[in-house]
């Protein structure tokens, strides 16, 4: 099937994931105040009212992965519309898709014990998701815009979600407050990129870039301004100010939500607006990014360093993380591209599956996030260490494990781009999270329990059982047959601009 | 033998058995019974060790490279292929894993007590990466394996270890990691360079030496490699982290640590650092420093050996001593030097991991190692007296046991080019003499004075078993060098030729080997 969007339907068919997630938003939402979940006290939380909601949700992400699979076989004609239907777009779908999954299928529990609204919970969740997915295949600022605005209030919302709890709702005033605050510099790079190029479409504008057309002062401003409103959604530092106490007050769910596709949402629209409209201006960003990158990456690392509380330390984390992508950001090569989707992937999985054991730990509340609260952990619940111990070496970029072979993917992004230094940079604050990773594993393993019974009451129902399973599974995966997923990304980047032109090597 | 190993296809699949079935091994020793788990596990490394032997007939030692070589690709996209290989420097090191892993198996059935299962599963994991690492003739895979070995032996010395065994599991990682991140980069950069030059990505071992770098490219490359080796070593002064990790490690960690995690680093020198980057690895100042370094090592953990109240303490810096003792065969950068640099390492290996073994069986005895606490065993235990005394002699080097082959041709090595340095090393061997021997003498003999001394037991039929073979293998290197060094011979001198080729004319080296010269970096 062709698109060439000249006709309004045509776009329908290019948004129809999307279009299938805000339907079922919307149902699941309807279906939600039918009924008070609040009923059932006890009972089986995977199969509860509420739960019924999350798993109508999950078939709307089913259907819409099928619509995305679906995708892979349609055309689409030039390369101006305001919606990419490319490999890069479909891939990233993948990744805000399957990090929605996830997160449903861990909400289980909590929404249940914590007696959440569950309707208005998992349709919120699937709305986020259209917004990163809106994100990812944009190819006009207009649309990430609204893409960005969409995730971003069902995000300030879920983040406040859980009413029983101030953390929750202060978490959620500051998210939303410093939030609005980003976009603003968001739209006002938008609004200059405008000025400067005379379009918000991301193809017009890099050829207007490349051909000199655009006023080089008002770009560099623009640019700026752009790195500022990204900067805050991927929580790169010094821009990084609200994460740690939102990723620590909102629901343990959310927090493994936001710090997966949030971010990967905002590295993907990050990717395509600085590859294809701004890549004639490389010389003028590439030192931002770099510092950006550099800064990341050690202020994260050494921050995670003295955190005592484990889901502070995952936020600190997540930080990090967010640097060693800015490096692949910083490298805008092939290599570095196909690396940012694939760690985007990994990342979201380990990431994701490391909250679903912490989730499991917490119990009741928020309340067993210390570290102590794991100690002996893994002597009694020995197939829940064994999977948090892995996620963990992933996280920390172990071999056998799928964060392994994203490091390395990053790091041949910086390679090809001789980004020597920043190489460096990466592989010591590797060496620091080294110590935090390995702090969690040490007090699972190493340690006795504080009471005989202390991990009877650690919860891991079906649905998380079936997440960790599946993500487990994926990370082992990756870590050993890397090739299938390799060649999916590579594969995925080629109709991402002209990125191969560029000239490596850009001097250090 | 050669004939039967021949038919059966020894050569074809030895190696990737080597590598896959201790990781079997794990499966069916996590699928036992707890009570179980230390008899499946000593077999699963019997067998490892018996089909390791075939590796002595098999060798062909008139090949100078790799033998036995397969591949498969692994990851097509960025060209790293799964492939094994063997020769003359890492056969014995591949031999020497599964001797000491069975070995420290037996040697751990009384000393682990709890979590028997997880233990021995580790144990396991830790032969299958560290053959890995001896094996792998692809530097990704290599790197692969290298890294491995960190996470059973973290848990080893972190989970069964002594008192502040998590500070010394937690050292012993960090400072592992750091030198071997950095070797990373340097992999990544030999990597680009090597997609550069011949136009296809490639880790392999032998395209990574194909490519010819220029003097500064190496410099900065053979800095990166020889800070991850010189830590894992450990070279004098990043050897803090060994004496914390040996005496908390629980008996069987030690041994493996001593025996063969150590030499992955000795290992790393001969395969890494001399081929890959020759141009440095003779520029006068790095050895200058090698040397050195290997010298004060040697003097230094000497007299530190010599005044540690704790026997195991003692044990782990004579480690250090005699690694120094390899640094300086290896940059000796001749024939000799390097074969009595791999001698030493196989020596170091049998000598130092049998008197851990020793202490450990002294402790679950006595339950210290305090040596002030010991004496007169020898008259109670006269058969583990007359063990640890040819272990001791093996490890200060006395003429006659494998010590003394080694730290002699490295010494001889040393001569032909830095007759200083060996006159200074030469001074090493006494003080080995001087630190180990009052060790003895207290322990052994000296008044039978407190009471629980004359309790101590004689060594029972499982200890034999585990001592005889050291003690037997010890004193045949130490009076039949000949087939050891026969088998390295080709391989060891490809190594010097390698060196020195790229000495006489680094131009004509590159073009040599037919590549072309890549413009300069950065």
């Amino acid at each position: 099937m062709q698109l060439d969007f000249t006709q309004p339907l045509d776009y329908w068919w290019a948004l129809l994931p999307e279009i299938i997630l805000c339907v079922f938003g919307m149902i699941v939402l309807i279906a939600g105040v039918t009924r008070s979940s609040l009923e059932e006290e006890d009972g089986d939380p995977s199969f509860s009212h509420g739960a019924h909601l999350g798993w109508l949700a999950l078939v709307g992400v089913l259907l819409a992965g099928i619509a995305n699979g679906w995708l892979y076989g349609v055309q689409e004609v030039g390369d101006t519309s305001m919606i990419a239907v490319d490999g890069f777009r479909l891939f990233a779908n993948w990744i805000f898709l399957v990090a929605a999954a996830l997160t449903i299928l861990i909400s289980f529990a909590y929404v249940h014990r914590q007696r959440l609204q569950a309707g208005e919970f998992y349709s919120l969740i699937l709305l986020a998701s259209a917004g990163m997915m809106f994100m990812g295949g944009a190819r006009d600022l207009i649309v990430i815009f609204l893409g960005l605005e969409v995730m971003s209030i069902a995000v300030y919302a879920l983040t406040a979600f859980n009413r029983h709890d101030r953390k929750s709702a202060e978490a959620g005033l500051k998210y939303f407050l410093l939030g609005a605050f980003s976009t603003g510099f968001f739209l006002y790079g938008i609004a200059l990129v405008y000025g400067a190029s005379g379009s918000t479409n991301i193809t017009v504008i890099g050829s207007s870039v490349s051909e000199g057309l655009a006023s080089p002062g008002l770009l560099s401003v623009a640019i700026a301004l752009l790195v500022i409103g990204f900067g805050f959604k991927v929580s790169a530092v010094p821009f990084h100010m609200w994460t740690p106490d939102v990723y620590e007050g909102a629901p343990a769910p959310v927090t493994a939500f936001m710090s997966a596709s949030v971010k990967a949402a905002g590295f993907v629209a990050l990717l395509r607006v600085f590859l294809v409209a701004f890549d004639a201006s490389y010389a003028t960003w590439y030192p931002i990014m770099w510092w950006l990158a550099a800064i990341t990456m050690v202020g994260a690392n050494l921050m995670a360093l003295v955190q005592s509380n484990v889901k502070r330390m995952l936020a600190y984390s997540s930080i990090a993380h967010g640097g060693y992508l800015l490096v692949a950001v910083t490298a805008a090569n092939q290599s570095a591209a196909a690396g940012l989707l694939f760690y985007l992937l990994i990342y979201t999985l380990m990431n994701i599956g490391a909250f679903a054991v912490l989730i499991g730990v917490a119990r009741h509340s928020e309340e067993h996030m210390r570290v102590e609260d794991y100690s002996g952990f893994g002597w009694s619940r020995p197939v829940l260490g064994v999977v948090l111990t892995i996620f963990l070496l992933s996280l920390a970029g172990f071999p056998g494990t799928g964060g392994f072979i994203g490091k390395i993917y990053l790091l041949q992004g910086a390679a090809d781009a001789e980004l020597w230094y920043l190489s460096v940079i990466l592989v010591l604050t590797t060496l620091i999270s080294y110590w935090y990773y390995l702090r969690v594993a040490w007090f699972m393993w190493m340690k006795d329990s504080e009471a005989q019974d202390q991990h009877d009451l650690v919860q891991a129902p079906l649905p998380m059982q079936l997440a960790l399973l599946a993500t487990v599974a994926f990370i082992l995966y990756t870590g050993f047959f890397p090739g299938v997923t390799i060649d999916l990304v590579n594969d995925s980047v080629h109709g991402l601009g002209n990125i191969s032109e560029l000239v490596p090597g850009f001097m250090e | 033998m050669t004939v039967l190993l021949e038919t059966i296809g020894y050569s074809n699949w030895i190696l990737h058995a080597l590598v896959w079935l201790p990781v079997l091994g794990v499966a069916v020793v996590l699928g036992t019974e707890e009570r179980k788990a230390k008899t499946v596990a000593f077999w699963c490394s019997v067998i490892v060790l018996g089909l390791s032997l075939g590796l002595w007939w098999a060798f062909d030692p008139t090949i100078s490279g790799f033998q036995m070589e397969s591949t498969a690709t692994w990851i097509e996209a960025w060209g790293v292929n799964y492939s094994l290989g063997i020769d003359g420097i890492s056969l014995f090191m591949v031999m020497l894993t599964t001797f000491s892993t069975s070995l420290a198996i037996l040697g751990s059935f009384n000393y682990i007590r709890v979590r028997e299962r997880a233990f021995y599963a580790l144990m396991l994991l830790l032969e299958a990466g560290v053959v890995g690492v001896f094996v792998a003739t692809d530097v990704f895979l290599f790197y692969v394996f290298f890294e491995i070995t960190l996470i059973p032996m973290y848990f080893i010395v972190g989970v069964w270890g002594g008192e502040r065994r998590i500070y010394a599991a937690i050292k012993f990682f960090l400072y592992t990691a750091f030198g071997s991140l950095l070797m990373l980069v340097g992999i990544l950069y030999l990597f680009y360079q090597t997609k550069n030059i011949l136009g296809f990505p490639s880790f392999a071992y032998g395209d990574f030496l194909g490519i010819s770098l220029t003097e500064v490219e190496q410099l900065w490359l053979f800095a990166a490699f020889a800070l991850a080796f010189s830590i894992k070593v450990p070279v004098f002064p990043l050897h803090t982290w060994l004496p914390d990790a040996h005496v908390e490690a629980p008996t069987p960690g030690s041994v493996i640590l001593a025996a063969v995690l150590l030499k992955m680093g000795t290992y790393g020198f001969v395969r890494f650092l001399l081929p890959l980057f020759p141009l440095a690895a003779q520029h006068p100042v790095i050895v200058a420093t090698m040397l050195m370094l290997g010298l004060i090592g040697i003097i230094y953990t000497a007299l530190v050996a010599a005044v540690q109240p704790d026997a195991k303490k003692l044990v782990a810096y004579t480690s250090v001593a005699h690694m120094g003792f390899v640094v300086l065969g290896v940059f000796a950068l001749n024939v000799n030097g390097l074969q009595g640099g791999l001698i030493v390492m196989i020596s170091h290996g049998l000598s130092t991991g049998a008197l851990f073994l020793l202490l450990g069986m002294l402790y679950e005895r006595r339950h210290t190692r305090t040596i002030e606490e010991f004496g007169g065993i020898a008259r109670v235990a006269p058969w583990f007296a007359t063990a640890f005394v040819i272990t001791a002699l093996a490890s200060i080097g006395v003429p006659g046991t494998s010590g003394f082959i080694g730290e002699f041709l490295a010494l001889l090595g040393t001569f032909e080019s830095h007759p200083v340095i060996a006159i200074f090393a030469t001074l090493g061997v006494i003080f080995a003499a001087y630190y180990m021997l009052p060790m003895v003498q207290s322990v052994f003999f000296n008044e039978l004075e407190t009471p629980e001394n004359r309790e101590v037991k004689d060594l029972t039929g499982r200890e034999i078993t585990i001592l005889a073979p050291l003690c037997a293998l010890m004193i045949w290197i130490g009076w039949n060098p000949t087939p050891f060094l026969d088998r390295m011979e080709l391989s060891v001198r490809a190594v010097i030729e390698r060196v020195e080729s790229a000495a006489s004319t680094p131009q004509a080296f590159g073009e040599t080997t037919g590549v072309y010269q890549p413009e300069e970096a950065d």
